[in-house]
């Protein structure tokens, strides 16, 4: 074999979705059809249906963790704008760090979801080619994270409680970012979640990419959606580093152990909260409900903890993680 | 945040000369050792394997090690072409230490404090389970007995072998310290070559006091990946200390020689205590002088001749 089909894989981690939007195409043709001039194509249309159903749950129930992260970069899948339209019923965006600028890669603002109000920061990936670059592609800068902690803090003084959406490939690596201290950033806020007294809720949407996603990632409970990847490092990255390849992506994926099944077995989140058939971008809507509901039972659990409860077991959640041999 | 390699085998054991990772001067090894691993030619500060960093810190003797036995679980059962759980046992047996942090408590010119210092020969000095633990442990005791902490960073980032597990010591450790911080107790981070990605973006970053040693490269990522991201070449002195002096990241860029003087001086402050031994402070002019040295080049660029830092060296 030559080395070519492991290339297409790399390059299209989504080839898996082609029977499936192939059948859907068919679906929607015969309909037109159908209604067009009336044929009986009913019977056909709902086997085909059902072929779809059971094809989509066979082929999302097996996905390598590759193709996982596929689908968690997937330019369909619902990102923080949104959960905004979708969940809330209000939303006050809130700007800048008050320091050095506004970073749109992070949003933050007032929310109310359902009768609960809360401050919501977020990672911005943005829809249009130019929102995306505006977001710098979801990669934030310190001021960005900065943003996130001073909104953070306003929201410990209005005691409200706080809800991260996390979903980046990283923060962001150049000149300015590092000049203006991106690795201090990132730690102070994660240092700071730990003292933050209001309830904090995280809830991995897409991508989690290390230190970026961490940066807005210290809660109380920590959620995943099924097709959402965690990693200390992008599967091209560690590809590169210890494969000497980017090109083994996969194989570095596989060996990360980055999806949320893995996280929850080896005890990083809470939960996984499960996509609708076919993933998030299916089904954007249902993808938002689900996320909801566990926002609010969380919200709801979290409230009647008091202050000093609630910081302990913050703290000694994250203090379990990784326990070495020979404690 | 993962690490990467940096200066590898550019020195190797045993032989009488080695070469400057960054002047490219033939060195004789024995009075490089003398002078604590720094270049006699161009003052470039190579890293220094944790038992010598101690020696060069704790008072004679007074260093006792806590937790020396913790070591790595693999959980990922991580194998890119060695299993992790081989590497491990591999690299215990070539540097003779168990992860790489070593930790406990010493005194520093009579000065008592907690003690961390990372191993760059352990697989690069990365952050995962065991040295997330034993940062974590070494707070909480230094919290409850009150003991000012004291930190080396030397890594390379997170260690990618045990994945989102090394990710969350971050979070451990910031942990650990604010808990520090709460209860009023000092703590000091000397950040050493090279000091990135997780650690930088960690514990290292929020001590209260920021130090670094001449010409250490510092940052969050990597220089390769920023030049391949932005497609710009990157500009002179990019990342080093002097450069996050200049920009007002860090309190202080103090030289290998000086270190243990100038903790103590520190820890006096942080502490109330009197430091036992007296301490020559160093002159404000050569200081400066120190400071404004430019930034020693990373090893991969062309071999070139830098001066200056030696000054500050001798001061
Ligand atoms: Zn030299």
């Amino acid at each position: 074999m030559t080395d070519q089909p492991a290339k297409t894989t790399v390059q299209d981690g989504l080839a898996f979705e082609r029977p499936l939007s192939d059948l859907q195409q068919k679906i929607a043709e015969l309909r037109k059809l159908n209604a067009g001039s009336h044929l009986e194509l009913a019977g056909e249309i709902e086997l085909l249906e059902e072929r779809l159903r059971r094809q989509t749950a066979e082929v999302y129930a097996h996905l390598s963790p590759w193709e996982r992260v596929n689908v968690a970069r997937h330019a369909e899948r619902p990102l923080t704008s949104d959960y905004v339209q979708l969940m809330l019923d209000d939303f006050v965006e809130l700007h800048g760090d008050r320091v050095f600028g506004e970073d749109r890669a992070i949003l933050t603002g007032l929310a109310t979801m359902a009768g609960r109000r809360f401050l919501l920061v977020g990672h911005r990936k943005g829809k249009t080619v130019k929102d995306r670059l505006a977001c710098n592609f979801g990669c934030a800068h310190p001021e960005g994270y900065r943003k996130a902690m001073q909104k953070m803090r306003l929201a410990e003084k209005w005691k409200l409680p706080i809800v991260t959406f996390i979903n980046t490939p990283g923060a962001y690596p150049g000149i300015g970012a590092e000049e203006r201290g991106q690795a201090s950033a990132i730690a102070r806020n994660i240092l700071e979640m730990f003292d933050l007294k209001v309830p904090v809720v995280c809830i991995v949407i897409g991508e989690g990419g290390s230190g970026g996603a961490l940066g807005i990632g210290v809660g109380d409970r920590v959620g995943m959606l099924e097709n959402s990847y965690y990693s200390v490092i992008s599967p091209e990255g560690c590809a590169a580093i210890l494969w000497k390849s980017g090109d083994k992506a996969p194989e570095a994926a596989d060996a990360l152990k980055l999806t949320s099944k893995d996280l929850l077995r080896l005890g990083l989140v809470d939960k996984v909260i499960e996509e609708p058939l076919g993933g998030a971008h299916r089904d954007p809507k249902g993808a938002v409900e689900r996320v909801k509901a566990q926002i609010g039972t969380w919200l709801g659990e979290l409230a009647e903890l008091p202050v000093e409860r609630l910081l302990e077991q913050r703290y000694q959640k994250f203090r379990r993680m990784g326990t070495p041999n020979g404690l | 945040m993962a690490w990467t390699r940096f200066g590898k085998k550019k020195d190797m054991p045993g032989g009488l000369w080695i070469k400057c990772e960054s002047c490219g001067a033939m060195l004789f090894r024995k009075e490089f050792e003398q002078k604590h691993r720094v270049c006699g030619t161009c003052g470039y500060h190579f890293t220094l394997p944790a038992r010598d960093r101690i020696a060069l810190t704790a008072d004679p003797g007074t260093f006792e090690e806590m937790w020396k036995d913790l070591t790595a679980r693999d959980v990922l059962e991580f194998n890119d072409r060695v299993p992790y759980a081989e590497k491990l046992v591999s690299t215990k047996a070539k540097t003779g230490e168990s992860d790489a942090m070593v930790t406990g408590t010493a005194q520093v010119k009579g000065i008592p404090c907690a003690l961390g210092v990372m191993n760059f020969q352990f697989l690069g000095g990365s952050m995962g389970m065991v040295v997330g633990e034993k940062i974590a442990l070494l707070c909480e005791m230094a919290t409850e007995r009150k003991l000012p902490v004291v930190l080396f960073a030397c890594s390379g980032g997170a260690r990618m072998h045990e994945g989102a597990v090394s990710l969350m010591q971050m979070a451990k450790t910031c942990g650990a310290l604010q808990r520090l911080h709460q209860a009023g107790v000092a703590s000091i981070s000397v950040m050493t070559h090279p000091t990135t990605g997780g650690v930088t973006a960690s514990f290292a970053s929020v001590c209260d006091m920021l130090i670094a040693e001449p010409g250490a490269l510092i940052g969050f990522a990597g220089p390769r990946v920023i030049a391949t991201t932005i497609k710009k070449e990157l500009p002179k002195g990019f990342q080093r200390s002097e450069f996050l002096l200049e920009k007002g990241q860090i309190d202080r860029i103090v030289a290998r020689s000086a270190m243990r003087d100038e903790l103590a001086r520190l820890l006096a402050y942080a502490t109330g205590r009197d430091a036992v031994a007296a301490f020559k402070p160093v002159p404000v002019a050569a200081e400066l002088e120190a400071v404004a040295v430019p930034a020693v080049e990373p090893p991969a660029e062309k071999p070139r001749k830098k001066a200056k830092v030696r000054k500050a060296e001798e001061a």
